[in-house]
């Protein structure tokens, strides 16, 4: 129920009184939960998270993976993610920034991850992302694939696919696809 | 002036019954009489948020439920696709603002109400511009939004010392939705009844196929449609991201995702499904929509003048075969980093960062440790990850009060380890801080009184 007539007094003091209360952000309920997330982080030692926007913009950041086993050792990939103010209703928008030969990962960045999109629950968090993200790297497979030919190469000859891995992360056309070093 | 009266008072006859008689089932507040009415006319000021199949028909009952002092604010223009149900825009306005047609077109059909248009995001206005309304009406189609409106407006609450809501703060919202023939309306009184976030888990996560899906084996229109929207999209405009508001992009979309349709053999696939799958709303009927919304005005009247108890607190509405309508009385997250009271904390104003972080160790409610802690957007110390904590540690010195710009009272919020024993687990708090140096004149003022 509201008052009226204390509405009525109100207008009247209104001015007066709003200069009591700092102005203060509306801060999400996305961020806050984000605040713990961040500061839980228990990261492999091939990972490393950076705030390209300061400490204060927690919603855009970027986790770099170096890979120290498999195709992928030596490289280094970097992702954004962005997160959404509802988080962890959504899940975070997640993209990688240099192209990449890989079956997951298209070359336009998009990640081919269950827990990023059909399997999302708000009981998981950034720390799953991160690393399911450098299981991506240590296992990559070729039954969810975002780069088809790739995850051909990766069933048929992997071989190929370990020599395809290396020349890209090298720097470089294949095929009419230019990579930049990345390793 | 007297004519207006008198064309007011015959179109008033029904209301009249609500607000000039007594009644048993009546709200604590309830004073019937002609006073009330004139109050309601003249200081209740209602803003609804979305001037679309909702907002048109919120906007429509609330005039005509006797409130004079509207606003309404919504960041769309009228589509074609709209007319079949937001029954006050005509083929000639499409293109033009939602909000400001529609208070065009009830303010020439209602004599006497005043409706102020707000052709901009939600998130543009200042904090004040929401203060200053009785009542807020939600008519959006958007968890994101819903929660924002909700934040702001519990973000007004503030506790008195036995953790009680302090009433002239709390600031109701009336949330209506609908989705096809399924709706809802709910009252929201901050610190009183549950928030939109104590309950988010009744929005059910959107469905979300996986890429690969998309990209190798389509089956569906709609995966048609979500490959055109989120990744050809990029494949052929690189960096400019996708604005499901442009009418442009959407018509795009649609045509990619009609290619892709027709090499895969998928039939279905349309402008209105392309529309419905990007912004993942499913079609609205007018009727579910006039239902719901006289619904939450109903409850407006209801809060603004006590005719009758508000509902309990949470109304579903399935008019999918036959009809079915109940009301469910949710209780609220009485750890609610939103609405919830907080842990109250008072302090010196010399009180360090540092100090405040390790009275949260000995605090009997908390018992935390390796706190991270928040104030208004901003971090004011990362005990992890060691890039944050290097980047925050300089704060650790300095008083904070100063930290929070010497603000009496403020909201904090921390995360850390906290409980007992066993129990001892990673939580994130909110707490209520009060300077005592500063507090003591707030006090005494409020005794004196
Ligand atoms: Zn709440």
């Amino acid at each position: 129920m509201i008052r009226l007539f204390k509405i009525k007094e109100k207008q009247q003091e209104l001015s007066a009184n709003s200069n009591g209360k700092p102005p203060g952000k509306t801060q999400s309920a996305g961020e806050l939960r984000l605040q713990k997330d961040i500061s839980e982080l228990n990261l492999p030692n091939a990972c490393s998270i950076s705030f390209p926007n300061g400490q204060d913009d927690l919603m855009n950041f970027e986790v770099t993976i170096r890979p120290d086993e498999g195709y992928y050792s030596g490289g280094m990939f970097t992702f954004t993610f962005q997160i959404s103010s509802v988080y962890p209703h959504d899940a975070p928008k997640v993209k990688c920034k240099a192209k990449v030969y890989h079956p997951n990962i298209d070359l336009d960045g998009n990640v081919c991850l269950n827990i990023l999109r059909e399997d999302w629950n708000p009981i998981l968090n950034i720390n799953t992302i991160i690393y399911g993200l450098y299981h991506l790297f240590t296992e990559p497979n070729h039954e969810d694939p975002l780069n088809a030919k790739a995850a051909k190469v990766l069933r048929d000859n992997p071989k190929l696919f370990a020599f395809n891995v290396k020349r890209t992360m090298a720097g470089g056309y294949m095929g009419q696809t230019l990579f930049t070093r990345c390793r | 002036m007297v004519e207006s009266r008198i064309s007011s008072s015959s179109r008033s006859r029904d209301l009249d019954k609500l607000l000039l008689r007594p009644g048993n089932l009546v709200g604590p507040t309830f004073e019937p009489g002609t006073q009330l009415r004139d109050d309601l006319q003249e200081y209740a000021r209602i803003l609804v948020v979305g001037a679309g199949g909702l907002g048109c028909e919120l906007l429509k009952d609330l005039a005509l439920s006797g409130f004079r002092n509207l606003e309404v604010i919504d960041m769309d223009r009228i589509e074609v696709s709209n007319l079949n149900r937001q029954f006050l825009f005509r083929l000639e306005d499409v293109g033009q603002p939602k909000a400001e047609v529609a208070a065009k077109r009830v303010m020439e059909r209602v004599s006497g109400v005043n409706i102020v248009p707000h052709f901009c995001r939600i998130e543009e206005k200042e904090l004040e511009f929401y203060s200053e309304f009785s009542i807020i009406v939600l008519g959006l189609d958007s968890v994101e939004a819903r929660s924002y409106i909700n934040a702001v407006a519990c973000g007004f609450l503030e506790y008195d010392s036995n953790d009680e809501p302090v009433e002239e703060t709390v600031k109701p919202m009336v949330d209506g939705g609908t989705e096809g023939f399924k709706g809802h309306a709910r009252v929201i009184l901050p610190g009183m009844t549950p928030c939109f976030e104590c309950t988010i888990w009744l929005f059910p996560p959107q469905v979300k196929f996986p890429l690969c899906t998309l990209a190798e084996t389509p089956r569906t229109a709609a995966h048609c449609i979500e490959y055109a929207h989120l990744i050809k999209w990029d494949e052929v405009h690189s960096g400019k991201s996708f604005d499901p508001d442009n009418p442009e992009h959407m018509q795009w979309v649609y045509l990619e995702a009609a290619k892709r349709a027709q090499l895969f053999g998928i039939p279905g696939v349309t402008y209105s499904l392309t529309q419905g799958v990007v912004k993942n709303i499913i079609p609205a009927i007018a009727s579910t929509n006039a239902i719901i919304s006289a619904a939450c005005a109903l409850e407006t009247l209801k809060i603004a003048s006590g005719c009758s108890k508000t509902l309990s607190n949470y109304l579903t509405y399935n008019g999918v075969e036959g009809l079915h309508t109940k009301v469910t009385e949710f209780v609220k997250d009485k750890d609610c980093l939103v609405c919830g009271p907080g842990i109250f904390i008072e302090l010196e104003t010399s009180v360090t960062l540092k100090m405040f972080i390790d009275q949260l160790e000995d605090h009997p409610k908390l018992l935390m440790s390796g706190a991270s802690v928040r104030v208004g957007g901003k971090n004011l110390y990362m005990a992890a990850p060691p890039l944050l904590e290097e980047m925050t540690r300089s704060n650790l010195g300095l008083p904070l009060f100063e930290l929070m710009d010497k603000s009496p009272t403020g909201v904090v919020h921390v995360t850390g380890t906290a409980g007992k024993g066993d129990k001892r687990q990673s939580c994130l708090r909110k707490l209520r801080v009060a300077f005592k140096a500063v507090g003591i004149a707030d006090t005494d003022m409020a005794g004196g009184a």
